[in-house]
């Protein structure tokens, strides 16, 4: 059977699941003790229990992110398995298969072939991820990283590039989840990494 | 098998296998969402999340550069008015005597005696417009004067390969940090605010303003401090926020 998600790609992934899971749950806790915009998390999606809980898991979590998504980025791009994945991409192809996606006209023959939309999308989850952490890290940071955070237009600009990161990338889970529900094969194929039933 | 049922192989498995993915999916959510709380509560969790706060301070102390200023700005980008921040509120702001204020200054120093206020205030001072982190989030910029924190501890003969400075407040509050950073030439006995004397809501008669660490490591109203290698803790500190907490 053909391997259709490498065992390395499967593992980073589950563990970057539950990292961004306790990343965003923490996060929303974080945001509730000064919001930026007029709303706040409810309590039941958020973790940590209080604010200095939710610090606690945010910055333990944070080295699971980041140790994971090095790990990933490092074999994808020394293995060549993210450029044979990801590229090419057109914005044609991108717009044709998105259209596509939306009349639910999307052909899953072959699992390891990423359609065009599916491309852009783990791209853009990709550099939404790394935005994170660069906006974290300016957070986080503010003094020693000051070049980082002054690209953001300091601290301040850095807080709503991280939120803003944090609500692409949420968008990007939603659609995720809700189109492997729409095609559970793809959902084992990323424990097993083979596609059982073709 | 009945041949309806096989003939309708395909779809009912895949619906079956969407129904198990959605359930399953749902109930992980639910039990990750549910023991988010009871997670942190847990000894061994918490044993764990105490040990990466930890690694966090080494972290930290790792990556901060002692030469390293924070930005300052035009004094027209103060904040006005500061925000006021405390463990209790506005009302409840310490009103210090000015007359028979007396700051305790002991522990790994020469010379272990208390100040009085014109004694401090004769020192030479330095002043600052910086940005003040809350460990909430939000940010504000404020400016103060005073001499530096650092010039004190070699007037008094603190012992400067000491670990950490603790100090403690007329409020009951309490907090420490590193000699590194006690060290930074930004670091400041802020006897004043805005060119004023600094009002009872902002620590009167001082504040340590320390421009690299998050505002609850910025102790007020302080009346003892002393220089020790065991480590003093702090109020929120002891409570689970990181005792690090450099910007």
């Amino acid at each position: 059977m053909k391997t259709v998600h490498p065992l390395l790609v499967r593992v980073t992934h589950w563990v970057n699941a539950l990292a961004i899971l306790v990343m965003v749950m923490s996060g929303w806790k974080i945001y509730n003790a000064s919001p930026l915009f007029d709303f706040v998390f409810p309590d039941e999606v958020t973790m940590g229990g209080w604010l200095a809980g939710a610090l606690q898991w945010h910055f333990a979590a944070m080295w699971v992110l980041v140790l994971n998504g090095m790990i990933y980025l490092a074999y994808g791009l020394f293995s060549g398995h993210l450029w044979r994945r990801m590229l090419p991409i057109s914005p044609r192809a991108m717009l044709h298969d998105i259209f596509n996606a939306l009349r639910g006209r999307l052909a899953h023959d072959d699992l390891s072939v990423y359609n065009a939309a599916q491309k852009a999308a783990y791209l853009g989850a990709i550099a939404l991820a790394i935005g994170l952490v660069l906006s974290g890290l300016a957070i986080w940071k503010p003094v020693q990283f000051y070049a980082l955070a002054s690209l953001m237009g300091d601290y301040e600009g850095a807080r709503l590039l991280h939120f803003f990161c944090m609500t692409g990338l949420v968008l990007f889970v939603l659609v995720h989840v809700a189109m492997v529900a729409l095609v559970p094969k793809t959902f084992l194929t990323m424990i097993t990494g083979r596609l059982n039933n073709g | 098998m009945d041949s309806k049922l096989k003939h309708h192989e395909g779809p009912l498995l895949a619906s079956l296998e969407r129904r198990l993915f959605l359930s399953r999916g749902l109930s992980l959510g639910a039990l990750s969402l549910l023991s988010g709380c009871d997670l942190t509560d847990d000894d061994n969790v918490q044993r764990v999340l105490t040990a990466m706060s930890k690694w966090n301070d080494g972290a930290q102390a790792w990556l901060f550069d002692p030469k390293r200023l924070a930005p300052e700005f035009p004094v027209s980008m103060v904040t006005d008015p500061f925000p006021f921040n405390a463990y209790y509120g506005e009302d409840e702001v310490r009103l210090v005597d000015g007359t028979d204020y007396k700051l305790d200054v002991g522990g790994m120093v020469r010379e272990r005696k208390a100040w009085r206020l014109p004694e401090l205030y004769a020192l030479p001072q330095v002043s600052q417009v910086t940005r003040h982190i809350c460990v909430e989030g939000w940010s504000a910029i404020g400016k103060w004067s005073g001499p530096r924190f650092s010039d004190f501890l070699q007037r008094v003969g603190a012992d400067l390969s000491a670990k950490y400075v603790g100090f403690k407040c007329a409020d009951d509050y309490y907090t420490s940090i590193d000699m590194q950073t006690a060290l930074h030439p930004q670091t400041i006995m802020a006897f004043k605010y805005a060119d004023q004397v600094l009002p009872p809501k902002y620590g009167f008669p001082w504040k340590l303003r320390i421009p690299t660490k998050l505002g609850f490591k910025n102790p007020k109203h302080v009346v003892a401090m002393f220089v020790t290698n065991e480590d003093p803790g702090g109020y929120w500190e002891d409570k689970g926020y990181n005792w690090f907490s450099g910007s």
